[in-house]
């Protein structure tokens, strides 16, 4: 057991009782195995039971546990306390509301998610009997980076187009079309153009690529909104030519 | 318990501050002034070309003016992290997958550089021609 002990500067925010948010600071110890989310939990059950915040999995996978951890967008499951200095400023994930303590509103997110149909969109649908849409290793190298994101919201916490601009439909939610748009299974890229290849879909991005940088599982939602954006060019250009895609 | 949730403001002339990676971006952006800047100037040199041997010896005189050499400085070095910062995103933007085998990025980004290196090869030949 480390002798060291941390300060952790919490945001807090009742919104019964608050106009706005401020900082309270705890002192918790600082085991070598413990992440920020121990140290946060240390306080739930030693020190102030009122402080709210999620988590779940304590894993990297469920992506609850998203915060803002010395300013940078962060999963408190995977911030070791012996890798940060002895004071540490945690804050609710930048450019959401904050409903309470660490909590945000997502509602933003989840609406945005829905936009894209973040599902698989096939040219016909299959009874159960008739067996599955088959897949080649190859097809599905093309697209699996993007099934790993776990909707943790880091990258519209990094995302400065995100804060400045509500409307941006954001990281995440193009990346997982982009994942849709690459499945050989899937034909409704043309269904998710209307928003995806929208001036508030991939043309508001500016490739800054701090979501890139803050992503968890190293999803690569930059990398999505540039191809993608690669993609509606070629759309536009071969528009033009016999046969193209009006 | 009632919900009021609440909006932290987002400042819309420092926020490129609080983060470096942020300042490396609007550093990219900048980026481009400079190099507008210098097309100008090419731009500048080729009317005075066009309006004989006097205006010509004239503008390249002005070249040599130290204000201008710094400027010239500036816009080289922004034009460098303009070029080296895109190309180095490249893998991003123009993933390249052969069969299951992904191209390494580096591959895809060495190819710009020798792209780079090419043309300007040909375009010193031309120069030189």
């Amino acid at each position: 057991m480390s002798d060291r002990n941390v300060e952790l500067e919490i945001m807090r925010y009742d919104p019964d009782t608050d106009q706005a948010p401020s900082f309270k600071t705890y002192t918790v110890p600082c085991p070598e195995d413990w992440v920020v989310l121990d140290a946060i939990n240390y306080v739930k059950d030693q020190l102030d039971r009122t402080l709210s915040y999620r988590w779940s999995c304590h894993m990297a996978v469920c992506g609850s546990c998203g915060m803002m951890i010395n300013g940078e967008p962060t999963l408190a499951c995977k911030a070791f306390l012996r890798d940060l200095p002895d004071r540490i400023k945690v804050e609710p994930l930048a450019n959401f509301p904050i409903e309470r303590d660490l909590v945000v509103v997502m509602d933003d997110f989840m609406d945005k998610l829905g936009s894209v149909k973040p599902y698989l969109i096939p040219k016909e649908q299959k009874a159960v009997e008739d067996g599955s849409y088959l897949q080649s290793p190859a097809q599905l190298k093309k697209f699996k980076q993007y099934t790993l994101c776990i909707n943790c919201t880091l990258c519209y916490a990094a995302c400065p187009q995100y804060a400045h601009q509500e409307a941006f439909v954001g990281p995440a939610a193009l990346a997982l079309a982009h994942r849709y748009n690459l499945d050989s299974r899937d034909v409704g890229r043309s269904a998710r153009e209307d928003v995806v290849a929208s001036n508030p879909g991939i043309w508001e991005c500016s490739f800054v690529g701090a979501c890139s940088d803050v992503c968890p599982e190293h999803v690569d939602p930059a990398g999505a909104i540039q191809q993608t954006k690669i993609a509606s060019t070629m759309d536009y250009f071969t528009g033009f030519l016999p046969g193209g895609k009006s | 318990m009632s919900r009021n949730p609440y909006i932290r403001p987002v400042s819309d002339t420092t926020w490129w501050t609080a983060q470096p990676r942020y300042i490396r971006y609007m550093a990219r952006e900048v980026s481009c002034i400079l190099i507008g800047a210098y097309t100008g100037v090419v731009t500048f040199g080729l009317f005075h070309l066009s309006q004989g041997a006097a205006a010509w010896n004239g503008f390249l005189e002005t070249l040599q003016s130290p204000l201008s050499i710094a400027f010239h400085l500036l816009a080289l070095a922004f034009a460098l992290y303009h070029t080296t910062t895109w190309f180095n995103v490249t893998p991003k933007a123009m993933p390249l997958q052969l069969g299951e085998t992904q191209v390494p990025g580096g591959v895809i980004i060495g190819a710009h550089y020798a792209g780079w290196a090419v043309v300007s090869i040909v375009v010193l030949f031309l120069v030189g021609a």
